[in-house]
């Protein structure tokens, strides 16, 4: 694959197509730059909770009641969640509050499978790269974090 | 602190010169002369570096631990999180038959754009040793997550422009006929041929029970018309050492730590694809993420034929900034 020393000429197509893809960059950095979640988008965002398949939904949270779950829980939401949602679960511009009634009432393999998932097309990444009991230990920390 | 001083030497430069300068670019530029005390007793930053620097002060106090894959060569399928700002620097210190070793480093910095997008910026270099320190190119690298949830196979699609000399020896990825002794040739040879290619990836991977599995087939064209299409791959599977947190932060606790081994090499051209003129290699890897958002990686990579260095030691250190975008957000006044 080596090539002569003369200059290479990118042809006009690739320049255009990664100028392209260089401005849509700097138009979704922008577009994070927008003004703040009103309530209306946190109701839109709980309303994925109702989306949640059954079988998921019906999970058991194998710590449930366990305080060092909820500890552990802790650590882990104020780790990875509590830049977008609040170091206290109160919810921030680009997260809804985990305190609601919405969240409250969920079913904890609801709120785990949202957790695996995310809620990609609304900025909420998938977090399946921690361990499930480490998911299931934020669920605990979130149930209890009334 | 660093950036502080950095602004700082940076206001005290453009204070104390006048006249001409090298750009860095073969380009003369013209500086004004300062003005004299009286007519500006403090010399002043400019409005937008100091932006910058602010931006960059107040993104270095952020922390927040990251949870990195070990793999150096194989990507997963997690992006970064939208808003987030991951800076990286990489090593690979690399053995050579016929010429001499080498340490080729990195830098990249990836930005998670959105959910489903995430984009990267690399720079290049190398030592030769008894040789010479050049810089050897530029990536840039975006990967796109077209499904919305997980599934059985996770599929990301990777799309990357390189601008790269003969002379890059980082072996970031190990593609058509790539072997040993394309790296023998002083750098004075090398620096003189360049690559512009497209590289295209499809990340496929999957996490169950703790264990994360990546398969990486991988595809170049040079864009230069004469030169084929080449193949290679990557493969990896890794696991924490723990998969339950502890209730304490910890530096050092099991569930830090992450260990797995990857493998990649290529796999010939359209011309000829296949094994023949390859070179391949195995690679244990270590990352420990610290919860002040540091990631620490170490892998050791072994070359598995006759064509692959018999070495590839490559450690590398990354800081993650959540809220990167934010912290742009605030500064430049979008929103309170």
């Amino acid at each position: 694959m080596k090539t002569p020393p003369a200059p290479l000429r990118v042809p006009a197509l690739v320049t255009l197509s990664m100028a392209g893809l260089l401005a849509l960059t700097v138009s979704f950095t922008l577009a994070q730059m927008k003004s703040p979640a009103t309530p209306k988008d946190a109701q839109s965002l709980y309303a994925e909770l109702a989306k949640v398949p059954e079988k998921a939904r019906a999970e058991r949270n194998p710590f449930q009641g366990d305080p060092e779950a909820v500890a552990a829980g802790r650590k882990l939401f104020e780790q990875h969640c509590a830049e977008c949602h609040g170091s206290t679960a109160e919810g921030r511009r680009r997260g809804p509050s985990l305190r609601a009634n919405e969240v409250q009432q969920a079913a904890p393999g609801a709120l785990f499978w949202i957790l695996t998932n995310g809620v990609v097309r609304r900025g909420m990444p998938v977090w399946s790269k921690l361990p499930e009991p480490e998911r299931w230990q934020i669920v605990t920390y979130l149930k209890s974090a009334k | 602190m660093a950036i502080a001083i950095l602004c700082g030497a940076f206001h005290k430069h453009r204070g104390d010169t006048g006249g001409a300068r090298d750009s860095g670019f073969g380009v003369r530029e013209q500086i004004p002369e300062p003005q004299t005390p009286s007519a500006n007793p403090r010399p002043r930053i400019p409005k937008r570096l100091a932006a910058y620097c602010s931006l960059l002060v107040v993104v270095f106090i952020r922390q927040a631990q990251a949870q990195e894959s070990p793999y150096i060569v194989t990507y997963d399928h997690y992006l970064e999180e939208p808003g987030s700002l991951e800076v990286e620097y990489f090593s690979t210190l690399g053995t050579q038959r016929g010429g001499n070793d080498f340490h080729a480093f990195w830098t990249e910095f990836e930005y998670g754009a959105t959910a489903w997008w995430t984009t990267e910026f690399y720079l290049d270099g190398q030592t030769t040793f008894h040789d010479t320190t050049v810089f050897t190119g530029f990536r840039w690298e975006n990967r796109f997550r077209p499904f919305q949830r997980e599934h059985f196979i996770n599929p990301v699609v990777y799309v990357e422009y390189e601008q790269i000399s003969e002379a890059d020896k980082i072996i970031k990825e190990v593609e058509g006929h790539d072997v040993e002794s394309d790296h023998a040739d002083p750098n004075a040879v090398l620096r003189k041929q360049y690559d512009h290619e497209l590289e295209f990836k499809l990340l496929l991977s999957k996490t169950f029970n703790g264990w994360n599995v990546a398969l990486n087939p991988l595809a170049t064209k040079s864009l230069s018309p004469n030169d084929p299409w080449e193949f290679g791959y990557a493969l990896g599977a890794s696991r924490p050492l723990a998969l339950k947190a502890s209730p304490n932060r910890c530096s050092l606790c099991r569930e830090n730590f992450i260990v797995g081994v990857e493998m990649y090499g290529g796999l010939g051209d359209a011309g000829s694809f296949g094994l023949h003129e390859t070179s391949h290699y195995l690679a244990p890897v270590a990352a420990l993420n610290l919860p002040t958002g540091w990631t620490l990686r170490l892998s050791p990579g072994l070359g598995l034929n006759d064509n692959s260095h018999r070495l590839l030691l490559r450690w590398g250190v990354s800081r993650e900034f959540t809220g990167f975008g934010e912290t742009a957000r605030r500064l430049f006044g979008g929103g309170r």
